[in-house]
């Protein structure tokens, strides 16, 4: 489905390293492990990779300084900080350094790995998230007409569902959270406590998918949502 | 460190040290230059007296010729004074004068020198100095003029003796006065150090020393101990968050442990364990979601979120959060009123009034919705401009909440008992009241007759 992604992972609690090394395989991704900040430096510099994981406070290089040591490199490979600093200025610091997104700890891994796979997909068709048009089997959506067509037939949109759409459709074949959602949508980075996002998306459902026998926006269970054209 | 050494180490001793040399040094000047004056005008005096004597005795020899001014040598000579005279023939033989034997070569060339001389009638003494001038007649005859200068040593050698006991007593009082002043300066920063010290090994109740003078070494202490504290007050607070977290996470880990041994005990189909992981999961991620939004409510209210804050439109916001939480209203039967003027700018941090906003809106609709079909429960949300920022309102229809309770169910965890069944945590009020108390703001609390009102006022954060 998604292509396989080669991840760095740099953490220095031992066992959280294990932990999601043994995930993301399973996920059928590669992963390379280092556990303090030098490390992870010389091996990001050294070979390439599609995403880094970031753990904020490491040893010998914090995440930060790692990563600005990097940009100032010229490595441009998408990092995702891990952090248990999970407040707002945290997150801009965190951007601000050259990171491309940010996670506070405790942590989902279906979250993290939504993430992750996001920014891998991110690097690969850095150019088709600009592309005018976005289709997923016979649904289309045009970004400047602003238009929504499913097997040929208009679909009218709210432009907050237009949005969401959107952005599902640019992570076609990718689980996207809920936060992810809230995030990209509504660019609040609050947890919603309950399930707002799930009553929109069943929504925008409702719109798309109504009257078809070939749904295209699924539920994936535990982590969120995922457009993906089941035909293929 | 020695004592010698601690006490070269201090900026007393050294300003001390310093002041000394430059007094020293003063003192050196001040009297090189009386020294050197005091020389001149003597050198200049004494010039001038031999002048007249040269004047006179010119004036005899023109009369009288070498004779009459033998004569009028040897009757000068014989007065007494500090005049010194002599008179000698070609061969350097003494003809008049009271001068017995001047330094070699002194005779040979006319001119004015300061030199040793020996007097007639003193032989036995030792040598004394003079300035004199030399003359040499046409026939060959040299007269010599001039005046002891004793005086004027003696003039030296007293001004020399006055600078030595001047230095002496710079020294020896200022030194003495600089030990004094550094002994107590080490006095006082000694009682600090100790009292720092016996903070840093935990008495952390201790204060810093005051001698009550008002000095500055006083001013220093006060303002140390208010900074202690502020300290102790922060970390006070710190500890009753931490106190309070470890208490709020005690109940969800409770039903967590409660519901992995009852899988571990009932469960008896691969089925049933998975539902049972299941459940755990979802459990332990409603605990993520009560510890970090008690982690956020901890550092609002310590105040340590003091970034994000930008100029936003609050209007915005609520349009944007009401919006977000439009469906789901609708789902409960209750429908979402938004009154907001188009444009309304406040500063302050829009990520966390928007997270306000959508709990006092999620609580709205939880509790507010009316649970028979009495009709649409309204739920009015609206925003206006109020003195020096922006005053929220989310106001419903529900059963409201008893005036006896409202200050209780602001706090975290503490829920109406009416509330008890329903899902939440009960940390959405205390979030938003966190949020108002980091703006300065307030979250009020009214009867809506009947439902709540809930009144969020965010005043505008002082520009950066």
């Amino acid at each position: 489905m998604l292509p396989a992604m080669k991840i760095l992972v740099i953490e220095d609690d031992r066992s959280a390293v294990d932990y999601l090394a043994k995930a993301f395989r399973e996920a059928g991704h590669t992963v390379d492990c280092a556990t303090d900040g030098l490390e992870g430096y010389g091996l990001a510099q050294e070979s390439s990779y599609d995403v880094l994981v970031v753990d904020r406070m490491l040893p010998k290089m914090d995440g930060l300084s790692l990563i600005r040591s990097l940009r100032e490199q010229g490595v441009a490979t998408p990092a995702l900080i891990l952090s248990a600093l999970g407040q707002v200025d945290d997150r801009v610091k965190g951007l601000r350094a050259g990171g491309d997104d940010y996670l506070p700890k405790p942590y989902a891994f279906s979250e993290l790995l939504a993430r992750v796979e996001a920014l891998g997909r991110r690097k690969g068709a850095a150019s088709k998230g600009e592309a005018t048009t976005l289709a997923v089997g016979d649904l289309v959506l045009d970004r400047l007409a602003r238009r929504v067509t499913r097997g040929g037939q208009e679909i009218v949109m709210q432009p907050r569902e237009f949005r969401l759409l959107e952005f599902l459709m640019q992570h076609a074949g990718q689980v996207v959270t809920r936060t992810m959602l809230l995030e990209g949508v509504w660019d609040y980075h609050f947890d919603p406590q309950t399930n707002v996002i799930d009553v929109h998306v069943s929504r925008l459902r409702a719109k798309i998918d109504r009257g078809s026998d070939k749904p295209l926006l699924h539920t994936v269970r535990g982590a969120g949502y995922m457009v993906r054209d089941s035909a293929r | 460190m020695t004592a010698l050494g601690k006490l070269w180490r201090t900026t007393a001793f050294r300003v001390t040290l310093i002041n000394l040399g430059v007094f020293v040094l003063f003192a050196i000047m001040a009297f090189g230059y009386f020294g050197w004056n005091a020389r001149r005008i003597i050198n200049n005096e004494i010039a001038s007296t031999i002048d007249a004597e040269i004047k006179g005795l010119s004036e005899q020899y023109e009369q009288g010729g070498i004779r009459r001014l033998a004569s009028a040598v040897e009757q000068r000579a014989s007065q007494p004074g500090a005049s010194l005279y002599l008179v000698t023939d070609f061969t350097g033989r003494r003809v008049a004068g009271n001068i017995s034997a001047l330094a070699p070569g002194v005779l040979d060339r006319p001119g004015s020198y300061e030199t040793n001389y020996q007097a007639t009638d003193e032989a036995d003494r030792p040598r004394g100095r003079a300035l004199v001038r030399v003359f040499v007649l046409q026939s060959g005859f040299r007269v010599v003029v001039g005046r002891d200068i004793l005086e004027r040593e003696r003039l030296g050698a007293a001004a020399r003796r006055t600078f030595a006991w001047t230095v002496m007593m710079i020294v020896v009082l200022g030194g003495l006065a600089g030990l004094l002043i550094t002994k107590r300066v080490l006095r006082r920063v000694d009682a600090m150090t100790d009292a720092t010290e016996r903070i840093m090994a935990g008495n952390i109740g201790q204060r810093l020393p005051g001698s009550g003078s008002g000095d500055e070494f006083d001013r220093l202490a006060t303002h140390l101990n208010t900074m202690l504290d502020r300290i102790g007050e922060l970390m006070t607070g710190l500890q009753h968050v931490s106190d309070n977290i470890a208490h709020d996470l005690k109940t969800p880990l409770t039903r967590l442990r409660n519901r992995a041994e009852g899988a571990l005990r009932l469960a008896s189909s691969p089925d049933d364990y998975r539902r049972a992981l299941e459940g755990c999961i979802e459990e332990s991620d409603n605990l993520i979601r009560v510890f970090n939004a008690l982690l956020t409510i901890a550092r609002l209210e310590s105040g340590q979120s003091q970034g994000g804050m930008t100029e936003f439109d609050a209007a915005g916001v609520i349009r944007d959060v009401g919006e977000l939480y439009d469906p789901i209203a609708e789902e409960a039967g209750a429908k979402l009123a938004i009154h907001a003027p188009d444009n309304l700018p406040l500063r302050g941090s829009r990520e966390l009034v928007g997270q306000a906003l959508a709990n006092l809106i999620d609580n709205a609709i939880k509790y507010g919705a009316p649970d028979s079909a009495k009709g649409a429960g309204e739920i009015a949300v609206s925003a206006r401009r109020a003195a020096g920022g922006v005053e929220f309102i989310v106001a419903d229809r529900g059963p409201g909440v008893p005036e006896s309770e409202r200050e209780r169910v602001v706090k975290r965890f503490e829920r109406l008992e009416s509330a008890r069944t329903r899902s939440g945590f009960g940390l959405g009020l205390s979030l938003a009241s966190a949020v108002a108390k980091l703006h300065h703001g307030s979250l009020v609390l009214e009867d809506n007759q009947p439902g709540l009102r809930v009144r969020l006022t965010i005043p505008d954060a002082p520009a950066t």
